[in-house]
């Protein structure tokens, strides 16, 4: 009785981003593979003072969170405006991705998307400076992020 | 510049390239798909053109396509019921063209409404019913044979021994297709529909309606009545009925076509039996429909059509089922929702923001995930900027002024939706207007609202943003700082029992000692309770709990992963400490001594130390009925840990009952397999023999566990009402001797709890109803506390 009628079943805030971990072990196929079952959001966006209470709060709005792990400057050790949210099922990870995926944590839009699973040393920037990739090269003042970004406040 | 196609790393994922060709009998299904699928969207032409235009092109596709486009328009009836009107002015067209097509068509939305009602999906049903009713509108089914149909959906009522779920049903599938169908079956046949009419009226008037006060968001009838569904829908017809059917609602396209379609020769419904009740039948449970604007909230523009018109009934019907197609992408809801047809007669924005809360508030729960909610209004107040974000401000402020009659699970989610939904746009309001709740009573409605919210606003930012978001006169409510209580700090009194052993403790801790060394460190703290002969000292030791989850949760602070580290780290010491039902009892008591200006905290300490086997879900639940938790116990977050508690011990349930299903199956495919392979190798039975003993083996083990995981279950829910049962009677009991009026804040919050629980786990504490009415919920119980009971009962009769 059931037929597929893709125009009407879409679900696209739930599909994976174009994004893929550069320094994950394994090829293209089996990182697809692991971000279709994931259970583990990237969070991004954050502002540094954001903390891992906050971040649960919100995340548990569609389920139970199994585990958070806040990004940290490599060097610093300090937060650097990411995270980690683990949910012990993957319908409740997609929940988080429909419902509060480019919704606000601390006044900041936050953007979700699925990571094949945290492994150790993944909760540290991989800027140069020790902090997130973008937050090297980024020409604005963002205050809730360090000010101006790495290159310009070298310069 | 090379012109050759390269293939991206990033495309991995997309279709390798399609030649095109398009006689591909895949594609041209495709098309057909997205044809129908998308007509009656945005167009720069006109509906009825398109509908002749697609109405040509799939009749021209009939001879190659047919059972496709079948199966196609049966869909799109069944899952796009915002488009009814659409789609059977559609089929009407190609009936006109092809009567053989009408028929088949007839018949296999027929053998689909079978199906629906045998696999339990009843509002699939309804909308296929509906879709039939309206094809009477288009000559393709003689009204006189939809009149027969509806007869026997009616005489269901008639039938005995079934559940009143199951007659409302069918009664429900009748009236609610009247204000698409009534004008033109009285037209033809009103002596038989008069005769249906009062058969559904004396139905209305038996039908028991014992559930309905457990269903109302509000106890109050004014301003607006929460009214049982089939009784506002009778009402609604009547009103139709009396205004001789003439509805001006409904977009009705085939209209444009009557010269075509009354050409058109009509098929007759087969008979139609309902099928028959059978134990596994479930049907959709009754609900209060919500109301909360009238036509004097709207200031401007449009007027908002009465409670009890048939206009009402359609628009409500229509954006639920807009929701219902499009919840999981907000942004096309939302655009679905303010582009619904014919906004320009109805004050929109109303009807949605009404219908919205209306499901937000459904009682047992809402259709859909709450945070959807708040997601799916953000989204509109985007879309609208200028308009709705007002509408939006208008409801909560009249929400906050009938708080006083909301039900309890209701603020839950209000308090939930508000906060989350403020944490989004800077937390701005103008929290003055409620200064009213200032000089009230903190336990009354209203300022333990503002309380709730403030505190989940706090859980979303911090401490000093709500002092400095409240006005200074709303300083009462601000929620505590959620800083810990260490009883053993520097300000401890020295005579304090235990003192000196947190220090010795705290640097075993911090010099990584083992848990067996630090469980020797802690022989040395006297037992307050005991007798000296007690060598061992393996006793419950209160004392040694609190020296070492104090100092260990004062060490770990500083956020929730240290905390979580620290109770893992230290498992066994925990657990050995907490070995009996005291032990359990007295780590929550601590636990709660320490954290008790930080709820967020205490949850989810609770949530680890359940999972992670050091105390019980009845442990927990004893906890929050005790005497120490009394003052706590209107407070939003223990009903959170309880309902927390209770889903944790449902999904472990589940868990393992899946665990054994998929032993099951696996047993079968091996038995199978078995007697497949029968006359193989010696080696080769032997291994199957074996695998199959292991897997009945693990069967039994697996079924032993299950059977213990429902008796820890039910032993939960019995100690939770028992425990509600002595609090509510010694409450009533106190009252009646005293002579003072049993209807105190305390008392709606607890009885309005109890209820919760049957409401959120209803479908759970069903299994157990024999043991509950047998144990606890017999006749000599005040009435007071029995009725709640029978509410319940009365939503699976």
């Amino acid at each position: 009785m059931s037929i597929k009628l893709n125009a009407l079943f879409s679900d696209s805030y739930v599909d994976i981003s174009q994004y893929r971990d550069q320094h994950f072990k394994g090829n293209r196929y089996e990182q697809e593979k692991l971000l279709k079952q994931s259970c583990t959001l990237y969070v991004g966006n954050l502002s540094f003072y954001t903390t891992e209470e906050q971040v649960h709060e919100l995340f548990s709005k569609s389920g139970d969170v199994k585990r958070i792990i806040i990004g940290l400057d490599k060097v610093k050790k300090t937060a650097c405006g990411f995270c980690f949210v683990e949910y012990y099922t993957r319908a409740d990870a997609e929940n988080a991705m429909r419902f509060i995926n480019g919704t606000r944590l601390d006044d900041r839009i936050i953007r979700t998307d699925w990571d094949a699973g945290f492994k150790e040393g993944r909760q540290f920037g991989r800027g140069k400076s020790g902090g997130q990739v973008r937050d090297e090269y980024r020409q604005d003042y963002d205050p809730a992020r360090g000010g101006y970004g790495k290159l310009v406040q070298k310069s | 510049m090379s012109r050759r196609r390269h293939s991206d790393e990033s495309d991995a994922g997309s279709q390798p390239h399609k030649r095109r060709r398009t006689s591909e009998p895949i594609e041209i299904e495709d098309r057909l798909e997205s044809l129908i699928c998308r007509v009656g969207e945005k167009s720069t032409s006109s509906l009825e053109s398109n509908l002749e235009g697609l109405a040509g092109v799939l009749e021209a596709d009939l001879p190659n396509y047919k059972s496709k486009i079948l199966r196609i328009l049966c869909a799109v009836a069944r899952i796009l019921p915002e488009k009814l009107t659409v789609y059977t002015t559609l089929v009407g067209l190609l009936n006109a063209r092809n009567y053989n097509f009408g028929g088949e068509f007839v018949e296999a939305m027929i053998r689909q409404l079978k199906e629906t009602l045998k696999s339990n999906l009843y509002s699939e049903a309804l909308y296929l019913v509906r879709f039939l009713s309206d094809l009477v509108n288009c000559h393709v089914i003689a009204a006189p044979s939809m009149v027969a149909m509806f007869e026997n959906f009616v005489s269901v009522t008639q039938e005995e021994d079934i559940p009143q779920v199951r007659s409302d049903w069918y009664v429900y599938a009748v009236l609610s297709s009247l204000p698409w169908v009534g004008k033109e079956l009285y037209e033809k046949k009103d002596v038989e529909m008069d005769r249906l009419l009062n058969q559904i009226e004396g139905y209305l008037k038996r039908r028991q309606k014992t559930h309905v006060p457990m269903l109302q968001v509000w106890t109050a009838e004014k301003p607006h009545p929460q009214e049982e569904y089939l009784d506002c829908l009778w009402a609604q017809v009547q009103k139709l009925k009396k205004d001789r059917w003439q509805e001006r609602h409904i977009l009705r396209p085939y209209i444009a076509f009557d010269s075509v379609l009354c050409e058109a020769l009509q098929h007759n419904l087969p008979p139609f039996t309902p099928p028959a009740h059978s134990d596994d039948a479930v049907y959709p449970m009754p609900h209060v429909v919500f109301r909360m604007f009238d036509y004097t909230d709207a200031p401007e523009g449009p007027v908002m059509p009465g409670s009890h018109s048939v206009e009402r009934f359609v628009i409500e019907e229509n954006l639920h089922c807009i929701i219902k197609s499009h919840w999981r992408e907000r942004k096309t809801c939302a655009a679905q929702l303010l582009s619904y047809p014919g906004k320009n007669k109805i004050p929109l924005n109303y009807h949605i923001v009404e219908v919205i809360f209306g499901e937000l508030f459904q009682l047992p729960g809402p259709p859909h995930i709450d945070v959807m909610y708040t997601a799916l209004l953000i989204e509109l107040c985007k879309l609208q900027p200028g308009s709705l974000p007002q509408v939006l401000a208008q409801a909560t402020e009249m929400m906050y002024m009938r708080l006083d009659t909301m039900n309890t699970t209701c603020i839950d989610r209000l308090i939930n939706w508000f906060s989350h939904h403020l944490s989004n746009f800077q937390f701005r309001w103008s929290w003055d207007d409620w200064a009213d709740c200032l000089t009230q009573d903190i336990e009354k409605p209203k300022p333990k609202f503002v309380k709730e919210v403030l505190e989940k606003c706090m859980r979303l930012s911090y401490h000093q943003r709500i002092v400095d978001i409240v006005p200074p006169s709303f300083t009462a409510l601000i929620p505590a700082n959620p800083v810990c209580s260490y009883k053993y700090g520097d300000e401890a009194d020295s005579s304090l029992p235990g003192l000196a052993m947190t220090t010795t403790v705290g640097n075993a801790i911090k010099n990584r000692a083992s848990n067996e060394e630090i469980l020797i460190v802690l022989k040395d703290v006297p037992n307050p309770n005991q007798d000296d002969d007690d060598d061992e000292g393996d006793g419950f030791n209160p004392l040694k709990i609190e020296v070492f989850l104090q100092t260990l949760l004062h060490l770990a602070a500083k956020s929730f992963s240290h905390s979580f580290s620290a109770l893992a780290k230290f498992h066994e010491v925990l657990k050995t400490l907490t070995d009996s039902d005291e032990g359990k009892l007295h780590i929550l008591r601590v636990l709660y001594e320490f954290w008790r200006n930080h709820p967020q905290m205490i949850s989810v300490l609770v949530d680890k130390l359940i999972r992670t086997q050091i105390v019980d879900c009845a442990a927990v639940a004893n906890w929050i009925f005790s005497p120490e938790m009394a003052h706590d116990f209107t407070r939003f977050y223990v009903w959170e840990i309880l309902h927390s508690t209770i889903r944790k011990m449902n999904k472990h349930v589940q868990k393992i009952q899946k665990e054994l299903d998929e032993a099951k199956v696996k047993l079968e495919k091996q038995q199978n397999k078995k007697q497949r392979d029968s006359g193989d190798e010696e080696d080769m039975e032997k291994n199957s023999e074996d695998e199959e003993g292991q897997l009945e083996e693990q069967i039994e083990r697996l079924q032993e566990k299950v059977e213990s995981a429902q008796s820890e279950q039910k032993n939960l829910f019995l100690v939770i009402f028992q425990r509600f049962i002595m609090l509510l009677t010694e409450h009533l009991v106190r009252c009646e001797t005293s002579g003072i009026d049993i209807n105190t804040t305390w008392y709606k919050n607890c009885i309005e709890r109890l209820q919760q629980i049957f409401l959120m786990h209803h479908v759970i504490i069903q299994q157990y109803m024999g043991t509950l009415e047998n144990l606890l919920f017999t006749a000599e119980l005040d009435h007071h506390i029995l009725t709640v009971y029978q509410q319940f009962c009365a939503l699976h009769l």
